[in-house]
């Protein structure tokens, strides 16, 4: 039963987390690629689209939530099938040394995987590796191992799934609670004590358990109006007249005297290249759109952005038909500089936004200007922005 | 000569298949790690999680869980009695859960969580304890409630 619920949630797992590296459209190369030697791994990636606008948010929100849901289920498995690993003797045929082997890389890319999710949305980095690579590498080293599991395992799933039956088993108290008959595999204990709780217990348990995480984290992804629900997750809580924060300004060295008067916006095409004040670009023509920001970290937000179409902007200096390359003033960090694809800069909904929900953006939320884009993920939406590059190859 | 092979081998062909392909997957994947200094420290991440789990977690919650069980069986005597283990096993488990996926919060200790997000996480503490306490009340107030009612059915001899 836990098997199974394992068998169904994991390749979710995977296939959002291999969209959510899809949606950073690493194929633009930069900083976008977070693991340029992927090889053969990034067999499927895709132009990331800009529709629906809440394509990010659904995706990053299921990974992290289902994620938190099967952390019970998965230390239910290993508490259940922990006897075998103190099996003795430990070897008995080549076959079992290989798959005890593989066992290895699937127990221990499992925890990896969670423990890599779990510690990163947290910022708590007790490692000096980059998160990218290892959650990625490490995605598929553990699913080599999972695909090898199922395969060897589905029938004693299917075995002990039709030994019982589910209703009967829902209804069985703890009176009633019998061990398991021994069936040679070596997980039935050989003399077990008298039962402290049902089988309907346990999984009422686990249950409960991933409930419980949902439910105290779900409110930082599922919108604003119920943050204040997400009792333990990183960016829960209320935030009374504001939105949440992924990186301070403070956090990330911007000096105030580089975001004031003498502030320029540089926006460069291939032969023409223009500098403009905040106020310069107050003048544009301003679009106003309601887009939700998502970050790989789980949360998210919507709000109503102001200020100029990327499209427009460029075209200030160019044709705005291919990629762009953003900068921020920050200096350093991983997404200082973030390339756009062009479906991205082309839809009139990505914005150089100088003002969110009718007043001017604050310093933290990347004032004098920042980027947003539908469906892109958070650290594609560049803050204080200083310069915007059509790159070469563009009409 | 194959069956012989394979008796030697000691489980099915698609057995041996499905371990040559995720291994292979696998092994791909160890082959793209960018440097041999970052696979090992993943290595070591792999491992020592994997040995923290079962060498450390698993035997202080199994030896918990012993515990609890068998005070459990020493302080109910015959008769029926509601047993309690249940009662304290839940909620100690929820809010373990709880404290596992969300330790770095809780105990403070990501210094960068507040610089990013401008935030104080004083708050976390406060808020695992009140859930852990909310816990506790509905287990104990259940408890209550199934000793003072009367039973559906006789306990269990």
């Amino acid at each position: 039963m836990l098997g199974c619920g394992l068998l169904v949630g994991i390749p979710i797992l995977f296939v959002t987390g291999l969209l959510s590296y899809a949606a950073y459209d690493p194929g633009l190369g930069g900083g976008n690629d977070r693991t340029p030697g992927k090889g053969l791994l990034g067999f499927y990636l895709f132009s990331w689209p800009t529709d629906p606008v809440w394509l990010y948010r659904a995706v990053i929100g299921t990974h992290l939530l289902l994620g938190l849901a099967l952390l019970p289920v998965l230390l239910a498995k290993l508490w259940s099938v922990i006897p075998r690993l103190f099996a003795w003797p430990p070897v008995t045929s080549p076959a079992q040394a290989l798959e005890r082997l593989s066992l290895v890389l699937l127990v221990g890319g499992a925890v990896f995987e969670f423990v890599t999710g779990l510690l990163n949305v947290q910022l708590f980095y007790p490692w000096s590796f980059s998160f990218y690579t290892a959650h990625l590498y490490g995605a598929w080293v553990f699913m080599g191992a999972f695909a090898t599991h199922v395969v060897i395992k589905l029938p004693v799933m299917v075995r002990a799934l039709r030994g019982r039956s589910m209703r009967a088993e829902l209804r069985t108290g703890l009176a009633d609670t019998r061990p398991e008959e021994p069936d040679g595999s070596g997980l039935v204990a050989a003399a077990p004590a008298e039962p402290t709780i049902s089988r309907r217990g346990v999984l009422g348990l686990v249950g409960s358990g991933s409930l419980l995480l949902v439910g105290l984290a779900a409110g930082q992804t599922l919108g604003d109006g119920v943050r204040g629900t997400a009792l333990l997750a990183p960016r829960g809580g209320s935030y009374p007249n504001d939105f949440p924060v992924n990186k301070t300004a403070a956090g990330r060295g911007i000096k105030v005297r580089d975001t004031g008067a003498a502030w320029r916006l540089v926006v460069a095409g291939a032969g023409a290249e223009v500098s403009l004040s905040r106020a310069d670009l107050l003048a544009l023509p301003q679009r106003t759109e309601r887009l939700p920001i998502s970050c790989v970290e789980g949360w998210s937000t919507t709000q109503t952005w102001t200020g100029v179409a990327l499209a427009d902007l460029l075209a200030l200096v160019d044709e705005p038909v291919d990629d762009v390359m953003v900068s921020s003033l920050q200096e350093g960090g991983a997404f200082a500089v973030v390339r756009l694809a062009g479906n991205q800069v082309t839809d009139r909904r990505s914005l150089l936004a100088l003002r969110v929900n009718g007043a001017d953006l604050s310093l933290d939320h990347g004032f004098p200007a920042r980027v947003i884009v539908p469906a892109a993920p958070g650290v594609h939406c560049t803050k204080w922005v200083r310069e915007v590059r059509l790159l070469a190859g563009s009409a | 000569m194959m069956r012989r092979l394979l008796s030697w081998y000691g489980a099915s062909p698609v057995h041996l298949a499905a371990l040559v392909a995720g291994g292979a997957v696998s092994a791909y994947a160890v082959s793209r790690v960018p440097s041999l200094e970052v696979l090992l420290q993943i290595a070591l991440w792999f491992v020592g999680t994997l040995l923290v789990h079962d060498l450390v977690l698993f035997p202080v919650y199994a030896a918990a869980d012993n515990v609890g069980a068998w005070v459990h069986r020493r302080r109910s005597g015959p008769g029926p009695r509601v047993p309690w283990v249940n009662h304290v096993r839940v909620p100690a488990v929820l809010s373990g859960l709880l404290l596992l996926a969300w330790f770095p919060l809780i105990l403070r200790l990501s210094s960068g969580f507040e610089r990013a997000s401008g935030r104080a996480n004083d708050v976390y503490l406060g808020r695992w304890l009140l859930v852990t306490g909310v816990l506790c009340a509905i287990s104990a107030a259940l408890y209550l409630a199934r000793v003072l009612l009367p039973p559906r059915r006789p306990a269990r001899s």
